[in-house]
């Protein structure tokens, strides 16, 4: 029964691959996308990652959906023709999935007993075993990532800062905020923007002097 | 609160107005319940900063920055790291290694949960400030385009 689901989740993330290619509304895309997240959650529920599925749900489904719909205000909704698909790129796609599939050759299989990480004795069967003695909480992948493994989780924590002070440094926070305030004029609503400014109810703006990108 | 002559949305800014407490709480919960269900500082990050965002989205920039002030995300940007590297700190203070949690406490185990509290805080904090900074800086920079 496993097997089953398992095949009609990946087959629909197949299925919905194909059409965020080939369609041409981006919002439909974003949308799509969204849902493929939501899919392959739910394909990592069904093999027992539960941390993999959530952190794929609120990442992948929730907060890169929000913001793929906020680049999509800056846009057209329609994707612009291309004149002709190029064979090269054909080429070069096929050659690398290729490749990528015939590394997976070597990996374990899913679920296999004699697998490293399942065989290795300082590794699962350690932390199943020992991590409520030594650590406590009962979601062993919480103590392997907190407390076994905490050096690691710092690294990220910095990179994750690393990232925002990047693009902080790169975009900027503004300090002084202009005195407009319409709810009308929220990110989210990407029709009216284009009459939004157009009829001329935005009012004194803080004149902009060149200067105006960094704060 | 002030009337604004054309409200549009008035059904998303209501039913937002009531899904984002709830969003804040479920939050809170993957954050502090990360030690036994699934969950943790990360996905409890990205949850808060939905919340926010979606209040961004529907109420507009400025009333959300109202909220949440830059100068409040700056400090959850780097009070995470400052919170997580310092627990580690705290346990060379107390005569351990770094991040070795048995020393926070007389009993290993109880020390071990403290460390693992104040760390996925120090985690959830840095990912909740840098998301939000996220979403602070591409949308002020559509708000700015679209004027000029």
């Amino acid at each position: 029964m496993d097997h089953f689901i398992i095949i009609c989740l990946l087959s629909f993330l197949v299925a919905i691959a194909v059409g965020i290619v080939v369609l041409r509304d981006l919002l439909a895309g974003v949308l799509l996308s969204g849902l493929y997240s939501f899919v392959a959650a739910a394909a990592f529920v069904v093999m027992d990652a539960v941390d993999v599925a959530f952190t794929e749900a609120a990442v992948g489904a929730g907060i890169s959906t929000i913001l793929f719909l906020g680049a999509l205000t800056f846009t057209r909704h329609d994707q612009k023709r291309r004149g002709h698909d190029s064979l090269p790129a054909l080429v070069f796609v096929v050659v690398t999935g290729g490749l990528l599939i015939y590394g997976t050759l070597d990996m374990p299989y899913y679920g296999s007993a004699t697998s490293p990480a399942q065989t290795h004795p300082e590794l699962a069967v350690r932390f199943i075993e020992q991590s409520a003695g030594e650590v406590g909480p009962p979601n062993i992948v919480t103590s392997v990532l907190a407390s076994y493994r905490g050096y690691d989780t710092l690294g990220e924590v910095v990179v994750v800062f690393a990232a925002g002070i990047a693009v902080l440094s790169l975009l900027g926070l503004r300090r002084r905020t202009p005195v407009v305030e319409a709810p009308d004029d929220a990110p989210g609503d990407v029709p009216g923007n284009a009459n939004g400014n157009a009829n001329g109810d935005s009012p004194e703006r803080p004149t902009d002097n060149g200067s105006g990108t960094r704060t | 609160m002030k009337i604004y002559p054309r409200q549009r949305h008035r059904v998303l800014q209501v039913i937002a107005k009531l899904l984002v407490p709830f969003v804040l709480m479920f939050a809170l919960y993957v954050q502090f319940h990360g030690d036994f269900g699934p969950g943790g500082g990360f996905q409890a990050g990205v949850i808060f900063a939905a919340a926010i965002i979606l209040h961004g989205l529907i109420f507009g920039l400025q009333r959300t920055r109202r909220v949440v002030t830059p100068g409040a995300v700056r400090v959850l940007v780097s009070g995470g790291v400052l919170i997580y590297a310092g627990t580690g700190v705290l346990c060379m203070l107390m005569g351990g290694n770094l991040l070795d949690y048995d020393v926070l406490a007389h009993d290993p185990l109880h020390g071990q949960h403290w460390g693992i509290f104040f760390v996925e805080l120090g985690v959830g904090v840095t990912v909740t400030g840098v998301m939000i900074s996220l979403f602070y800086c591409f949308a002020s920079r559509r708000t700015d385009d679209a004027r000029r």
